[in-house]
């Protein structure tokens, strides 16, 4: 299996709120919120870490899930955003210039 | 579709006042400089209530008259940035703004709505820099604070406004301007007008509720969770700039703003007991 890593794109804005994260494009102003896992997903999302790490370390830790099912979800969940390129995708780290990380 | 207005000519009658006037919205001050005589009375007219000679202004407009390009309120406005240049343009007007010198044109024929629209991009631009924007809402002051009733056209703005009570002060029909002050907000009168046609009142008071409009059989007021809040205050915010640092900020200031202030559905049905609820 290839390796996936994924980076936040830089033309974002993202908040956590009450818990929920929400997130805007700052390409065209679409909104988008993620659920509980989706948001732990997307703050891993530094372009270093592996998504299968991702997967392993973070979500199979911390919620009772299969982990060849949290993977297939996690992926689909990726390409949903990349789709709409608030998400970069790539086979190798990717390199990225300053991503204030938010509380 | 183009939509007709009183076009004034370019060449009136000399004039004697001054070419300068201030017009200060939200406390902040833009002068407007023009030597038609016609676009001036109209100007003084318009914003009779928020003319302030003595104020010193946040930026500078030298407008210059052309005789074509009616108003064209049905196109969406374009608004970008070149280093701190910023550009405003519609089928009805151009327009610039040095953000750095404060100073800027704009080209528009003899129409007060053109102008309305420069004023609105200049004043949502200067509020994106210090946590306010401009919104799509009705807004009123009852018991010095105040209300606002945001919606798409036919929510009901001007409905609620019109049957607010005669102890409240009506700030407008249409478009509310927010302030972040120290750590709460302030909601100011403007000129802009929806169905009322009729100015705000020129004066601010401590922002109490924002109410989404919804219109319904009967009254109530539901709770909204920040998330929706957020989200539902972002639909309603004017925002015309194609730039991500400035639709970053505007993002933190809606994010910031529900975390302060009370936000609610408010579902209504046109009957003035809706305000025994509001406030």
């Amino acid at each position: 299996m290839n390796e996936k890593y994924i980076a936040r794109s830089e033309k974002v804005a993202w908040r956590l709120l009450d818990g929920e994260m929400i997130i805007m494009s700052a390409l065209d102003s679409t909104l988008f919120n993620l659920n509980t896992v989706a948001t732990v997903i997307w703050q891993a999302a530094d372009g270093r870490t592996p998504l299968s790490e991702i997967v392993r370390g973070l979500i199979c830790e911390e919620f009772d899930v299969d982990p060849d099912v949290a993977y297939r979800d996690a992926e689909a969940f990726v390409n949903e955003l990349a789709s709409h390129r608030i998400l970069m995708m790539s086979d190798k780290p990717v390199a990225r210039s300053g991503d204030p990380d938010k509380p | 579709m183009s939509t007709a207005v009183p076009q004034l000519s370019p060449q009136g009658p000399l004039h004697t006042g001054s070419e300068e006037l201030i017009v200060q919205i939200g406390g902040i001050p833009i002068q407007l400089k023009t030597n038609n005589p016609g676009l001036r009375r109209l100007i003084e007219e318009r914003y009779a209530g928020f003319l302030s000679p003595a104020a010193r202004p946040a930026c500078h407009f030298k407008i210059q008259l052309t005789s074509g390009d009616a108003y064209r309120g049905d196109q969406d406005a374009r608004v970008f940035r070149i280093g701190s240049a910023w550009s405003l343009e519609r089928g009805d007007f151009r327009a610039e703004l040095d953000m750095r010198r404060r100073v800027g044109w704009i080209r528009q024929s003899c129409n007060p709505y053109s102008l309305d629209s420069v004023l609105r991009i200049t004043h949502s631009l200067l509020l994106a820099m210090k946590g306010g924007f401009l919104l799509h809402a009705a807004s009123a002051v009852r018991k010095g604070r105040a209300f606002l009733f945001a919606g798409v056209s036919g929510a009901g703005k001007t409905t609620i406004v019109r049957l607010a009570p005669s102890d409240a002060t009506v700030l407008t029909d249409e478009v509310s301007y927010v302030r972040r002050v120290g750590q709460g907000y302030e909601a100011y009168g403007t000129p802009f007008a929806g169905e009322l046609a009729r100015s705000g009142a020129n004066l601010s008071a401590p922002l109490d509720t924002v109410f989404f409009l919804e219109q319904a059989p009967a009254n109530n007021i539901q709770p909204i969770c920040p998330r929706d809040a957020a989200r539902a205050l972002l639909r309603h915010i004017l925002f015309f700039a194609e730039d991500a640092d400035l639709g970053r900020a505007v993002f933190d200031s809606a994010v910031a703003f529900v975390s302060r202030v009370h936000t609610a559905r408010l579902a209504f049905r046109p009957d003035a007991r809706i305000w025994e609820l509001v406030g």
